[in-house]
């Protein structure tokens, strides 16, 4: 998938993957999309409640070797 | 309309600063309005320096020990430093921020702090070993946002 900009979350533990999401998503435009590469399994059902919340769009998660990988698409 | 959060912090030992914090950044990054109000030990949270925010095993029957423990051994002294080592440790191998970094996080996302005056003032405190960006008041000006908030904890 295409995306405009890569956050690495490895290692990061609740609360930092989303908080770093919604800083990497702030300088971004509308419809841009943001790839966000996390290995807390807390992260794949905070990812979902972080878009249904804010109104951002979560494309797809996919896991791939212990890691979680994200495309957040920006309101 | 922006939803928004109040929390009142009261404890002031490792453990206990956590949730405050975590629950505060979390709720800023999903566009909630968030105060804390900081009394009694939660103003410790607010100090510039955190290294005198510990944990102890005493009294804490709950916390994970490596080896069984005896109360009598855990009143030894050293063993609060030796409880905060190790907490400390297992905190950074998970991964999980600092509490000053993540007392950095809430104020960059505005999160507002506000320390209790009666109880800086019942303990004393120095207001120049607290970080800049707190406002100090009382409980009725705390209840001004606590009152239209969607959300509201006592920590």
């Amino acid at each position: 998938m295409n995306f405009d900009k890569e956050l690495n979350a490895r290692g990061l533990s609740c609360p930092l993957p989303i908080v770093k999401t919604k800083k990497s998503l702030a300088d971004m435009t509308s419809d841009q999309v943001l790839k966000v590469i996390a290995t807390d399994c807390g992260a794949v059902k905070d990812m979902q409640a972080f878009a249904d919340q804010t109104g951002n769009t979560l494309l797809s998660t996919t896991e791939e070797n212990g890691e979680y990988i994200f495309f957040m698409k920006k309101k | 309309m922006t939803k928004k959060m109040a929390i009142i912090a009261t404890k002031g030992t490792l453990d206990m600063a956590y949730p405050p914090f975590i629950l505060a950044s979390t709720a800023a990054a999903l566009g909630y309005d968030v105060q804390i109000f900081f009394t009694f030990y939660g103003l410790q949270l607010l100090r510039k320096d955190l290294s005198d925010v510990k944990i102890s095993p005493l009294a804490n029957p709950a916390m994970p020990m490596p080896v069984p423990m005896p109360v009598l051994v855990q009143a030894l002294p050293g063993m609060e430093t030796v409880a905060t080592m190790m907490m400390k440790q297992k905190l950074k191998k998970h991964g999980v921020a600092t509490l000053e970094e993540l007392r950095e996080i809430c104020l960059e996302a505005d999160v507002k702090f506000i320390a209790c005056q009666m109880t800086v003032d019942l303990f004393e405190f120095d207001k120049s070993e607290f970080i800049d960006n707190v406002e100090y008041g009382g409980a009725a000006m705390f209840f001004g946002f606590a009152g239209e908030t969607d959300i509201c904890l006592f920590v």
